[in-house]
């Protein structure tokens, strides 16, 4: 009976109803786009790094793993790597932030298809003179760039030579030498990726390298790919744990306002409730229910909603952000919906349980 | 009517209120007794204390002194707890505005006031017929708002019915209703009280409406007169 109170009281306000859940929705739509962008572009990393075909990643001291910036080696050292029992082949990239999150990444194509394979293009083809450019099919997507077009980057106009498929170490490549040039580079890279003839070997390469390259970040592909985890992103940890902070007073706003006008709008349904035999804890319960259901309904217009974002983002900015659905994070994002609903209910919960039944009936 | 033990014994009952700094008296010293199955009808113009002692009756209140005894159960000295269980087991109120749930349909409405009465019965044939006597067994699965104001003052007195009050409290039960419709429910107020023995105490300042009742009693000042 209780339940159809609830479930009535819920339907008579339907807009406000509406409004709550939608704002409830908003919220966990917040969480699970914040958590699926950090994990999709980690995702998105870890695919690159893996597409790239190698066994062994190598990065000189002082550089971050992630932006690699900060360092960098000389090319000449690909030649020694080249010299190492069982290595088949060795490239050197060098990477420069453009701006955000994105980088270019200068390549010298022979040798990078040497250890990862031919890309494959989806139209044009490869390098034919030092200001080419190969994007790849986000980026083609998001800039809505064609082979022939220009790109202009850290203000050096590059022509699109070729589209790839996405998913190979980078989205934007030019000719290394370019690159070296125009950043003052000239003769370095920012790591290098080994190709082995046994990857079972993996382990002893990296030993007798460790040996002579001390300060050398020397990893095998797997390593490397899980240090993309949301830890290892300076700040991100803590920027989630804002949102999260962010949503629970934004749920706790709108349903302690949303509960408190209720409460007060049924002053005397609670006098009636009470003249019939309703204790305190009863009307607190039926406070509480309308609360969780709140809470339930904002949480399933949320996770629609962040279906909606998901597309939005892999639609329209897909080369700058990438998003997934967070299935593992729907718990919890219910969790903290009901905690900040139930939270933002405490006050009007009590309110109406103290609601003396004289005033309650005498209140128009 | 019977002329069984008082069901409600009301010896000296004060009430005084609080107003800021200020103490207003609404209840001066009522002594009042009601034997089962009376239809009683209490009179009196506004601020004569009425309400206040229909509070007190209704467990909605607790008198500043005095005592009053309901169905053997002595008022005085009842916690919040005890006298939410005297609303439960004891009273069922009727009001002028009717103060029906409106989210509710009206079987609805009768049924959350036996879900607090904590009454887990089904409704009884017996309840049945008077929901015909009422008059409104075809119209249950309406809401309020689809209803006259004389179908929900019927709706009203079901529900304070369901759960077998031992006394049944009306406060100006025909207040916001015209004749014809004020008729129809005095009437079935006097039958109730006839056809099953229920106590009845019902407010009002309209002599026409008190006429109905078996006795009146006129207030003044927090007072009853002689």
């Amino acid at each position: 009976m209780i339940n159809r109170l609830v479930l009535e009281n819920l339907k008579h306000r339907r807009l406000r109803t509406l409004l709550s859940a939608l704002s409830i929705g908003f919220q966990v739509t917040m969480i699970l786009t914040v958590v699926g962008i950090s994990r999709g572009m980690l995702e998105d990393s870890v695919t690159r790094a893996r597409g790239v075909g190698a066994d062994v990643w190598i990065k000189p001291p002082g550089a971050s793993a992630i932006t690699l910036s900060g360092a960098s080696m000389p090319v000449k050292i690909l030649e020694y790597f080249r010299k190492q029992e069982h290595v088949t082949s060795a490239a050197g990239t060098l990477v420069i932030p453009i701006g955000g999150v994105s980088t270019v990444t200068g390549i010298d194509l022979d040798q990078f298809i040497a250890l990862s394979g031919q890309f494959k293009y989806l139209s044009g083809g490869s390098f034919a003179g030092p200001d080419d450019l190969i994007i790849d099919e986000w980026y083609a997507q998001q800039t809505k760039k064609k082979v022939g077009d220009i790109v202009s980057i850290l203000n050096h106009d590059y022509r699109v030579c070729g589209i790839v498929e996405a998913g190979k170490l980078a989205r934007l490549f030019v000719p290394i030498t370019t690159l070296q040039e125009l950043t003052g580079n000239t003769g370095k890279i920012s790591q290098a990726y080994l190709k082995l003839s046994d990857p079972g070997k993996t382990e002893a390469v990296i030993a007798a390298l460790k040996k002579n390259l001390e300060d050398y970040t020397i990893l095998s592909i797997e390593e490397f790919v899980s240090m993309f985890n949301v830890n290892n992103i300076p700040g991100l940890r803590a920027f989630i744990y804002v949102i999260i902070g962010l949503s629970i007073v934004i749920g706790f706003l709108v349903v302690g306002l949303t509960m408190y006008t209720s409460v007060l709008e049924r002053t005397r349904e609670i006098g009636i409730l009470k003249a019939l035999g309703a204790s305190p804890p009863d009307i607190l319960r039926i406070i509480v229910r309308e609360t969780l259901l709140l809470a339930f309904g904002g949480w399933l217009a949320g996770l629609a909603l962040s279906f909606g974002a998901n597309a939005l983002i892999n639609s329209l900015i897909r080369a700058n952000l990438q998003s997934v659905i967070v299935v593992d994070w729907w718990p919890i994002a219910l969790l903290i919906a009901v905690v900040a609903s139930l939270l933002g209910a405490v006050y009007p919960g009590m309110r109406a349980a103290r609601q003396d039944a004289i005033e309650a009936l005498a209140y128009e | 009517m019977s002329s069984a033990a008082p069901i409600i014994t009301a010896e000296g009952l004060k009430k005084i209120y609080h107003v800021g700094d200020v103490e207003v008296p609404a209840l001066r010293g009522v002594s009042l007794s009601v034997p089962r199955g009376e239809f009683l009808a209490i009179v009196g113009p506004s601020g004569s204390g009425k309400s206040t002692l229909f509070h007190i009756l209704g467990g909605l209140a607790s008198p500043t002194a005095g005592s009053v005894t309901i169905d053997g159960e002595d008022l005085t000295k009842l916690t919040d707890a005890d006298r939410t269980n005297l609303r439960r087991r004891k009273v069922g109120f009727v009001f002028q505005k009717y103060n029906l749930l409106p989210t509710l349909s009206a079987i609805d409405n009768i049924r959350i006031a036996q879900h607090f009465g904590r009454n887990k019965e089904a409704l009884s044939p017996q309840f049945h017929t008077l929901l015909k006597e009422l008059g409104i067994h075809h119209r249950l699965h309406h809401k309020p708002r689809a209803m006259s104001g004389g179908e929900q003052q019927r709706v009203a007195i079901a529900r304070a019915l369901v759960n077998n009050p031992a006394i049944l409290l009306a406060d100006e039960p025909t207040g916001n209703l015209d004749t014809e419709n004020s008729e129809i429910v005095l009437h079935l107020l006097r039958d109730l009280n006839q056809k099953i023995g229920q106590t009845i105490l019902m407010i009002t300042h309209n002599p026409e409406a008190a006429a109905y009742a078996h006795r009146t009693v006129h207030m003044r000042d927090g007072r009853i007169l002689d």
